[in-house]
């Protein structure tokens, strides 16, 4: 039987159309709890590649033979062995090219919408980290929100729609993956925005990213306007892109909320946090279409791979925005919180151009899931 | 210590140290030591729950110049 390489794409494809599979991850157990690939009709078995070296015989039966079976590991190497034992043993399987190095890498870029005259919205969905960043594009030109590290996905997308970058923005400083904004905005001599209050520590040039900034997209003058909402950070900033979009940053995901704790301050920030969660976006249209920057588990992924949902929607069925209670919300969002990202505290340091690590050192830092809610 | 055989996987990619430490350790005795040199980063996690899965010791684990050595006591 042959082994087939698959690649980071094609399994997002596989993540986007709910197709079956069944992945054989051998990681060791805590890496695979940690994190794995998730899919709506995924099925796991975790047997690390160390038990396997004396041979694949014990787990044969275990493997199914009518369905179409992934082998994956850390960076690639493992899984081709054991798909290639497994082949010899007569099944036929695939290798995760990359391995989850690779996973965690991808980015499919989706589109949310149309924007007036023409112009169009796009989501990046990074499904293996969970992250979500935006591009709005209007005749010829480009804003760019919460761009993750991978630039030229960006750049590249950009020249084959045929618009010119102008405006780069982060909504907050990011805590659980390295923000590619600053490099964006130097290729391309766009202007980089961050908000001050989260900048203090920056050691390059920023413009301030504050309530009620206003830009446009071509000449249309599509507007991205900003909308200072504190709580998971002190800077934290949403937009709202056509008067139909909210991006909410790391404030208000699908179903559940942010944390306040990423930069030391759960105490003092839940205030904010439940602020600008039950005053300030309850100001707004319920028909705002919300774009968080992360989702949490796959459930929150729409029919075409989309995290989108209504305002309205949110304020109806999001737990973390139906506490009444002001104590209780304070428990909920600074007791028992998950995990903290992985190497967190690293990577606000290299988003404050404090850290300079090489690639290798970024991916090591990256490995993980996002943990940036509470729910 | 005592080392009995010492396994250099300096510069190979997973799975190639662990593979290459479980072809040593199937040579060397029960409670012999033996001595494996990585430069590969995720050996560290993985070298901790093969020893485990195996009942094999790691007596001590240090990091030089970016090269790891493991000390595994064969159980």
């Amino acid at each position: 039987m042959t082994v087939k390489k698959i690649t980071a794409a094609q399994v997002a494809r596989k993540v986007i159309e709910h197709k079956e599979l069944f992945i054989l991850d051998v990681r060791n157990n805590d890496a695979f709890e940690d994190w794995k690939i998730e899919g709506h009709n995924f099925e796991y078995l975790n047997i690390p590649y160390f038990e396997l070296l004396d041979g694949v015989e014990d787990i044969l039966e275990k493997i199914p033979t009518d369905k179409e079976v992934l082998v994956v590991c850390a960076k690639e190497g493992s899984s081709l062995m054991v798909a290639e034992m497994l082949s010899d043993a007569g099944l036929d399987v695939s290798y995760l090219e990359g391995g989850m190095k690779s996973w965690s890498m991808y980015l499919e870029p989706i589109k949310v919408g149309d924007l007036t005259n023409g112009g169009e919205l796009y989501q990046f969905v990074r499904l293996g980290k969970g992250c979500l960043s935006y591009m709005a594009i209007s005749e010829g030109e480009a804003a760019i929100i919460d761009a993750v590290r991978f630039t030229d996905v960006f750049t590249n997308f950009a020249k084959e729609k045929g618009v010119e970058i102008k405006h780069v923005f982060d909504t907050h400083l990011h805590a659980d993956h390295i923000s590619g904004g600053r490099e964006i905005a130097a290729q391309t001599g766009a202007a980089y925005y961050l908000p001050p209050k989260d900048a203090e520590e920056v050691v390059f040039e920023y413009k301030p990213l504050t309530d009620g900034l206003t830009i446009t997209l071509g000449s249309s003058n599509i507007e991205v306007g900003a909308l200072y909402s504190p709580g998971h950070t002190i800077g934290s900033t949403s937009f709202v892109i056509d008067s139909k979009y909210l991006l909410t940053g790391d404030i208000l995901f699908i179903d559940s909320i942010g944390r306040p704790d990423l930069a030391g301050l759960a105490e003092d920030w839940v205030g904010d946090l439940r602020d600008t969660l039950y005053s300030r976006y309850r100001e707004l249209a319920e028909s705002l279409i919300v774009l968080p920057a992360h989702f949490m588990v796959i459930e929150e992924l729409n029919e075409d791979g989309t995290v989108a949902k209504h305002l309205g929607e949110l304020f109806a069925e999001n737990h973390g925005l139906n506490i009444e209670d002001e104590a209780e919300f304070r428990k909920t969002v600074t007791d028992n919180l998950p995990p903290q990202p992985n190497a967190y505290q690293q990577i606000r340091q290299v988003n404050m151009g404090k850290m300079t690590p090489d690639h290798e050192e970024l991916i090591e830092m990256e490995i993980g899931p996002n943990r940036c809610a509470v729910r | 210590m005592n080392i009995t055989k010492t396994v250099d996987a300096k510069g190979f990619a997973c799975p190639m140290p662990i593979v290459k430490t479980k072809k040593a350790i199937d040579t060397i005795q029960s409670g012999e030591v033996l001595e494996v040199l990585v430069t590969d980063k995720g050996a560290l996690n993985d070298f901790a729950a093969w020893a485990k899965t195996g009942g094999h010791t790691i007596l001590e684990q240090k990091e030089e110049a970016d090269v790891l050595t493991f000390y595994i006591q064969k159980a």
